[in-house]
């Protein structure tokens, strides 16, 4: 579970990102996070992941006050919070295989689990064949897809999504929201940013509206058109 | 631990020649730290061979001896500066001539303990103490003559004072130089995997995760630049080894110790020398790498 409590964060004395937010996201939802650029939905994500601290109020995942939480327990939440980002964030020195098995290596696994662990994760997004390629050999479409098997490989119980499918076309776009379900199906909890309308309003999941640093709409049933100013359809 | 060892492996492959650099530096401060530690030892030894010869003999004349010998022992002995006070009679001193000389019949025929002086070997406990019982000597009714070794020792005293401080400035300077040359190495490191050490905070690993691999590095400089220290001393220390034992031969601790390459004493004398360098190689490679991380890794 995901709470927020009256949580504002601010940049300096001027730039206020969010403002007074209170949400709760409940063990098991896919949630949209969408709104213009600056409206504060990574800074949302990255308040989660415990890679921001609020200026005020609270934020909780599961057990952990993220205000109070110590600095050598972060981790800890890290690995119970898997994160997707838009720029894949993978390791140009590492070939496929080896950046997903980072997730795993870091908790400790053993090198059978570990090469059974990713083999499997490879298969769920369609990698398998290329477990030995470096970033730079991969399509946009299967580094985001190395990035998910990497945030997913460890069995998180969150999975964010910023942006996940802001630089691919909007078939392998489509594929990647596919994948986020599949891993929501099986207990994962996906909060995805976006700007993606088609998909927002194709898929049909609780949708959160930020703008300017604020929600303004929390719908159970999305079914948005967003152009510029997001509005309801009927 | 294999993945954290495997990626420090992989990070000295990556950057071969600053790995080079700093294990060159931590190698060449363990080398000229050595041959100082070495001399320094030798010279201590020496020193300390010849503080613990008498280093004052009082000379009694014919007609004093045991009465006299037995008074000034009491006021040496009073000053509590003194280690040991050896009388030595008119007929131990005869006996020591004759076993000095006993292969030359013609120095023993005419010799009788009437003719040689009683005497007292004093053994400060300080050589510094030697100026301060020079005055306690002097006008001592029945001395005839006092023998100093004041000379000698001090001349010691200062030789292994320059050496023990030349010594320990220039492998303090190279230390300090090591330190650093291992952690701006470090540094470099910490700020080209600026990317990668992000990513690997954002999927979770700890801290220690993080920071072992460069502790790993440093480990490694440190450890290889002093077990190459150690192999080059070992190796002149063994072609030197004869003319060493020609040179120091006479003081009997390294006369044990030179006495033979296979020797336990060598031996075991060199295999704890390696670990002490050991150890601070370790020491200094740790520690310039945990300042570099408290530097520029905040996690």
């Amino acid at each position: 579970m995901i709470r927020f409590e009256d949580v504002t964060k601010r940049f300096g004395s001027r730039t206020c990102a969010l403002s007074d937010i209170s949400v709760k996201i409940s063990d098991g939802e896919f949630v949209f996070l969408i709104g213009p650029s600056g409206a504060g939905k990574t800074t949302l994500l990255r308040l989660i992941i415990r890679d921001l601290v609020p200026s005020s109020g609270h934020v909780w995942v599961d057990e952990w006050d993220l205000r109070k939480i110590a600095k050598s327990q972060i981790y800890l939440l890290r690995r119970k919070v898997g994160m997707i980002f838009q720029d894949f964030k993978l390791l140009s020195e590492r070939t496929l295989f080896e950046n997903v098995s980072l997730a795993l290596e870091i908790f400790g696994k053993k090198p059978p689990e570990i090469e059974k662990g990713v083999m499997d994760i490879l298969a769920l997004v369609g990698l398998a064949d290329k477990r030995h390629h470096f970033p730079a050999q991969l399509s946009a479409g299967e580094m985001q897809r190395a990035g998910i098997a990497r945030a997913i490989v460890g069995g998180p119980k969150i999975l964010l999504a910023d942006e996940p499918t802001g630089n691919l076309d909007p078939q392998t776009a489509r594929s990647i929201v596919d994948i986020l379900q599949e891993v929501n199906k099986i207990g994962t909890t996906v909060v995805m940013a976006t700007h993606n309308a088609g998909i927002v309003n194709d898929i049909k999941k609780r949708t959160l509206l930020l703008e300017e640093g604020k929600i303004i709409h929390d719908e159970t049933k999305g079914h948005y058109s967003v152009s510029g100013k997001i509005k309801k359809k009927s | 631990m294999n993945i954290i060892f495997s990626t420090t492996l992989k990070h000295l492959r990556r950057s071969p020649y600053q790995a080079l650099t700093a294990t060159i530096a931590m190698f060449l401060t363990f080398l000229l730290g050595s041959i100082f530690a070495l001399a320094s030892l030798a010279s201590a030894v020496t020193l300390k061979y010849f503080e613990s010869k008498p280093q004052i003999t009082v000379f009694f004349n014919d007609k004093s001896g045991a009465a006299e010998a037995s008074t000034l022992q009491k006021t040496l002995e009073a000053t509590g500066k003194t280690i040991s006070i050896k009388y030595v009679s008119q007929e131990e001193a005869l006996a020591i001539y004759r076993e000095q000389n006993k292969n030359d019949p013609l120095l023993l025929e005419m010799v009788t303990a009437d003719i040689l002086p009683a005497s007292l070997e004093i053994t400060a406990a300080n050589p510094r103490n030697l100026t301060e019982l020079e005055p306690l000597l002097k006008n001592v009714p029945g001395v005839e003559e006092v023998v100093y070794q004041k000379d000698v020792v001090d001349a010691l005293i200062s030789w292994t004072r320059a050496i023990r401080w030349t010594g320990a400035t220039i492998a303090f300077l190279l230390a300090l130089n090591s330190l650093l040359i291992t952690l701006t190495v470090i540094s470099m490191k910490i700020a080209m995997k600026k990317e990668e050490l992000e990513i690997l905070n954002l999927v979770g690993a700890s801290p220690w995760f993080i920071r072992f691999p460069f502790i790993w590095e440093g480990i490694i400089y440190g450890l290889v630049g002093a077990t190459l220290a150690w192999i080059i001393v070992t190796g002149l220390l063994l072609w030197l080894r004869p003319v060493l034992l020609g040179f120091l031969g006479v003081i009997p601790e390294l006369q044990r110790i030179l006495a033979s390459s296979t020797g336990p004493e060598f031996i075991s004398g060199i295999l704890i020398f390696g670990g002490l360098l050991a150890a601070v190689g370790i020491f200094l490679g740790a520690f310039g790498s945990m300042l570099a991380l408290a530097r520029y890794l905040k996690l």
